[in-house]
Order: structure tokens, then sequence, then C-alpha cells
């Protein structure tokens, strides 16, 4: 077999043939290689994050956060530098005086005595593991990331309930009932996926100057209510309810009100969810629209007030991979626990 | 689990309680026939208010110069807007156009989605056809390649500036090879390169996805009448998978196009707003610094940019709209 071949070969077989071969093994280096790329940056930003800001942007960086150490020598007022030292063929920690040219004064910290005269080239810091939790508690405390992140959970949970609540009754009367113009209304929402936001964005920025929701929680909100995915996910779902089970209660002489959310909503519970995660991610990751809608610091999502503050801490990496890292980890538990939902909800309707 | 289940019941119960009599009160009034058009209200009223009438003032604006922002401040100034974004002696030189930052972002947009969709196609077709074949450990790859797909663009964008900064992992490998240290965002080119590779590595998931559902449905009896033909495996490639696969493909071809048109937040976040100059400056950006980013706020000039970006991503969707329709029959 030409190595041509076996090339191709190795995108088609569909069945194993019971034995390794060298498609395989190019299968096998395409996976492991894109899971690094995958990996390697999102991993590597959260070691950094439990860096101190002194080491974070130390070059060729370490994998481990590690911190130098100092300690307190009696007759010092400053805490001195801990360095490995070789005297007279021995290894020893002493803690670091001073510095003149090449030469540095060191002491044993222990038995502070008369300082000795090493050469600089021949210590070495002395380091321990260290994660600087700092770097998240800080930002929190001193800055208003505690804000920030108390805005994107009210947004993304009441956005969240709303999707579900508007879409669900508009699939509803979709899927359940013939009524004139019924066709015409589920094109026209169908439409709107045709309107994406950055068409829109500086228009509806308008409207909502004009009904009073500029920096505003709410005017980030409702304007991503109404989704035409949300209406054609829950629709398809609702079509498989057996009209049946409508007509009986409908006997029962149960009120049209009561059908939906007693009968149809808890029925509908799996595309629910399916929409649920979307939609929790959908908001929880929203940039545009909240960076064109809110101003002032204290309405920022996370994701805004991610944006300004590496605008203005620009060098303050410490600071900014760790909440970076904290904005990840929804996402991430989201991803954890529920992927399976998430795959089978696009390979269904194909939507993001 | 249970007492979760238990508490969403109680929520459930307490809605009813609060909205039912009045619900009621409404379809006593209207008929049974006419609550569909209730149920439907909220929905519609949303989608009038905030995609229908921004439509209506988008291309209204489009007509109107000055920064005020009242319809009824806004002098009528007709196609001027659109006059002086196509304004150009020539198309292909950004700086020979009156507009010179709206041509130069269509340019970079350009280049941008023609890199972008070969690479991302190409990546995500490659994937798919691996994890369609009988592989060990298929669904953790599968959701391996996936999670990038979930992550926010700004956290995509700042955790890929750290990767390729000075100080960065990349340089530092680069150096254990013996390769010199390189800025790599203030580099024209190698900024313009890693746009289009962090767009890969973020949406890549997403259509190997869309394309794996293609291949697994892919009836399994013509792959064993091709194995009891002893038809070789580019054959079947060439002859089964791709023609079968084919539809799926162009659909996601003008999906990519549609959404590469519309690059903005990664890209704004890692290039620092466009950066270096203009190299990766898009069109979506030009919008929004036109619109809302400038001291003059210039709502008529960015809703003409608004009408033209539109009205192509209106011809994509109406051609994959299409082609959605021959993928079904």
């Amino acid at each position: 077999m030409s190595g041509n071949v076996s090339a191709i070969g190795f995108f088609t077989r569909t069945r194993r043939a019971g034995r390794i071969d060298i498609t395989d093994i190019l299968s096998w280096l395409w996976l492991i290689g894109g899971t690094l790329a995958v990996l390697v940056p999102v991993l590597w930003a959260g070691m950094s994050s439990l860096k101190p800001e002194a080491e974070i942007t130390r070059f060729p960086p370490t994998l481990l956060p590690r911190t130098a150490i100092q300690v307190e020598v009696q007759g010092f007022d400053k805490p001195l530098s801990l360095w490995n030292v070789t005297v007279d063929g021995e290894t020893r920690e002493m803690a670091m005086v001073r510095r003149i040219g090449l030469k540095a004064q060191m002491v044993d910290p222990a038995n502070p005595g008369k300082p000795v005269s090493v050469d600089t080239r021949t210590i070495s810091p002395v380091q321990r593991l260290t994660v600087a939790t700092q770097n998240y508690t800080d930002p929190l405390t001193r800055f208003s990331f505690l804000t920030f992140l108390k805005n994107s959970v009210f947004v993304t949970f009441v956005a969240t309930l709303l999707t579900l609540i508007v879409n669900a009754l508009a699939a509803f009367a979709l899927s359940k009932y013939r009524f004139r113009g019924d066709k015409a209304i589920f094109v026209l929402i169908i439409s709107t996926l045709m309107i994406p936001l950055t068409v829109v964005m500086v228009p509806a920025y308008l409207v909502i100057v004009g009904v009073g929701l500029v920096d505003n929680l709410w005017g980030v909100i409702i304007p991503t209510v109404a989704s035409p995915t949300g209406v054609f996910l829950l629709r398809q779902y609702m079509l498989t309810i057996p009209d049946e089970l409508i007509e009986a209660a409908r006997v029962d002489a149960a009120s049209e009100f009561r059908i939906f959310w007693r009968i149809v909503l808890p029925l509908t519970a799996p595309a629910l969810a399916v929409l649920a995660i979307f939609s929790v991610l959908w908001r929880w990751n929203d940039f545009l629209w909240p960076l064109i809608v809110l101003s002032s610091r204290e309405n920022f999502t996370l994701q805004v007030g991610l944006n300004a503050f590496q605008g203005e801490f620009s060098v303050q990496w410490h600071y900014i991979l760790a909440m970076t890292f904290l904005s990840l980890i929804p996402v991430t538990l989201v991803f954890l626990f529920l992927q399976r939902y998430i795959t089978t909800g696009i390979a269904g309707t194909g939507m993001k | 689990m249970a007492r979760a289940a238990g508490l969403a019941d109680r929520a459930l119960d307490l809605v009813m309680a609060l909205f039912e009599a009045p619900i009621n009160a409404i379809e006593r009034v209207i008929g049974k026939g006419r609550m569909p058009y209730l149920f439907l209200a909220p929905n519609l009223v949303l989608f009038g208010i905030f995609t229908f009438l921004p439509i209506a003032i988008a291309i209204g604006y489009a007509f109107t110069g000055g920064a005020d922002l009242l319809i009824s401040n806004r002098p009528f100034v007709g196609l001027d807007n659109f006059r002086k974004l196509l304004a150009c002696d020539s198309y292909l030189v950004p700086g020979s156009c009156e507009e010179s930052l709206f041509w130069t972002a269509i340019w970079n947009t350009l280049w941008f989605v023609g890199f972008n969709v070969a690479a991302t196609l190409l990546v995500a077709l490659v994937t798919a056809l691996i994890l369609n074949r009988a592989i060990a450990a298929r669904g953790f790859f599968r959701a391996m390649f996936f999670y990038p797909v979930l992550l926010s663009p700004v956290v995509i964008g700042l955790i890929w500036k750290w990767f390729l900064d000075r100080n960065g992992l990349l340089n530092a490998f680069l150096q254990m090879l013996g390769v010199p240290p390189e800025i790599f965002l203030l580099d024209v080119g190698w900024s313009r390169f890693f746009v289009v590779v962090v767009s890969v590595w973020f949406h890549m998931g997403f259509y190997t996805l869309i394309l794996l559902a293609g291949l697994q449905a892919i009836p399994k009896d013509l792959y064993e009448a091709a194995a009891i033909d002893a038809a070789t495996p580019s054959r079947t490639l060439f002859r089964i998978t791709l023609p079968l696969l084919g539809p799926n493909l162009l659909v996601v071809l003008i999906l990519l196009m549609i959404r590469s048109v519309q690059i903005f937040d990664e890209a704004w976040v890692l290039t620092n707003g466009g950066g270096p100059g203009t190299a990766n400056t898009f069109i979506v950006q030009y919008i929004y610094q036109m619109a809302f980013a400038g001291d003059l706020r210039l709502y008529g000039l960015a809703s003409a940019a608004s009408v033209l970006m539109g009205l192509v991503l209106l011809v994509l969707t109406l051609v994959q709209l299409r082609l959605g329709k021959k993928v079904e029959s």
C-alpha cells in the first residue's frame, strides 16, 4: 500500500481491523496533539494565576508557582532573602546581607555571626512552592470584581429564567394550536435568526436609550430574552407531546394556562434543560452587547469588567489571569457535568 | 435531588397561584381560540422592539447625519453616508478611500474570512473523520475539542494574549529551540496569523460536531458494500463519504462565512483593540468605533455600514437556507 493511499485510508475506515497500523498512529497523534493544543494555553493561564506578582513575568518561566524565601535574622531589621551557598564543598542555606558587584555577604540565619563573602555566580535563591491566593482575594476585595461577579450571576439567572418562560409560551402556542397566521408568525420568528446582533447593535442601542435602560442590567437582559433558537427547539419538542393529553384536560375544564403550566411545561423538561444550559452559557459569556449598554463600573458584568481591567492594569497579569480563571470555572463545571446534553443539543439543532 | 424537585414544584405552584386568576379572566373575555395570541405576545413584542424596530431605525439613521441621538434632530442627508463609505479611487488601496478605515476593515475582514474558513473547515473535517472511526476514548476527545466553544471570547483573548506574551510559554518553547523571543502581537504578520489560530482553536469543535453528525448519518451498509467490492480507502472517501457529506459541508461553509464576517470579541481583546495599528481592525469593530467609541458618535455612518454588512449576511443566509432545504430533501 502506498503512503498516499494509507493516509487517506486513515480517514475512511470505520471498522477496526484488529491490528494497529500507521493510520491508527496518525489518528492518535492528531487527537493527542489537538487535546494538548486545547489544554496547554488554558492550563498555562491557570498555573500562572497562582504565581506571585514577582514571579509571573520571570523568563524563562517556571512551571510551578514558586517564590523566593525570606527569613528573619537576629540583628537585622528587614527580612533577608535565603540562598543556596556552597562553602567548602558543602551546600548550605544562607541569608544575604548585601550584594556588592560580584560578591555577596552571607550569614547563617540560625547562628548569625560575621558575614562571609561569596561569589554571586555560585549561589542560587531558595524557592518554595507557594500559591499566591492574594491574586484571587485582592481583586475580589480591593477592586470591584465581587460586584462584576454579582452582576453576571444576576444577568445570567434572570435572563435564563425569562428566556425559558417567554419562549416556552410562544412554542406552546405554535405547536398546540391552529390559528390564523400561525405559520406566518413561526416563519417571522425563525427569520430573526438572519439578523445577528452585530447588524442591529447601533439601532438596538438607540432603542435601549429610548426606553431608558442605558447603563442598566435590565438593558442587557431584556433584548436577549426572545430567542428564535429557543422557540424552535421547544416547539419541535412540544410537537411530540400527544394532543390527547391536552384534549383530556380540556374535557376536565382546565384553563389553557393550566394546560400549559401543569401538563405541557413539565413534559418539556428535557428540552427546557438544553435551552437553559445554552442560555446560561450565552449570557455568562456575552461581551459586545453589555459593553455597549453598560457604562459605569458598578454595573459591569464579569466579561466587561475583565476587559476594562486588562485595559487599565495591563501589566498586572497576576490579577488578570486570576480573574480570567475565576470566570472560567462555572463554564468548566457546566462542561464537565452537562457536556452530553450540549453536544446532542448542537448536533440536533445546529445552534450555538 | 428529590428536595430540588420538591422546591421546583413549589415554585411552579406559586407562579400558578399568582398568575392563574388574571390569565383565566383574560381567557373568559377573549375566548379560548384567541389564547395562542396571548401566549405569543411577550415573544413578539420583544422581537418587535429589539429586532424589527432596530432594522427600521438602522435604515432610517443610515440616511441622516450629525451626532445627535434623536432622529428628529438629525438632518436628512440622503445617500451621503453610503457615498462617503463607498467613495474610493481604488478599492484595492484603502488609503485612497475617503473613509479609509472602513476599507482597511473590509480588506482585513476578507483576508480573515478566507484564511479562517479554509483553516477551520480543514481542521474540523479531519477531526470529524478521525472521530468517526472506531477509536478508543472517542467521547473524551470529542469533548476535549468541544471545550473551547463554551468559553467566553474575553477569556479566550486573555488566555492567548498571555500565552503569546513576550514572557509567555510560546517564547519559552522557542528559546529552548534557540529561536530568539518575539512579541507576536505587536507584529503585523504574526498578529494576523494568531487571530486566525485563536479563531480556529475557539470554534472548530462546533463545526466538528456538525460534520460528525453528518458522517454518522451515512448508512453503514454503503461501507459494507464498498468493503465487499474491495474498494480502496481513497475510493471510499471520494465516492461515498465526501459526496454524501457534501451538502453538510456546504452548510458548514456558509455558516462559517456568516460567523467569520462578524469577527470581533476575541480579536478585539487579543489585539488590544485591533492592533498593531489597524492590522486587525475588522468591520464590526469599525461599526462599534464609529457609533460608540469616538468623541463624535457617528450613528449615521455606523448604521450605513451596518446596513451594508447586513445585506452581505442576508445573501449568505439565503444561500444557506436554500442549501439547507437541499440537504433535507
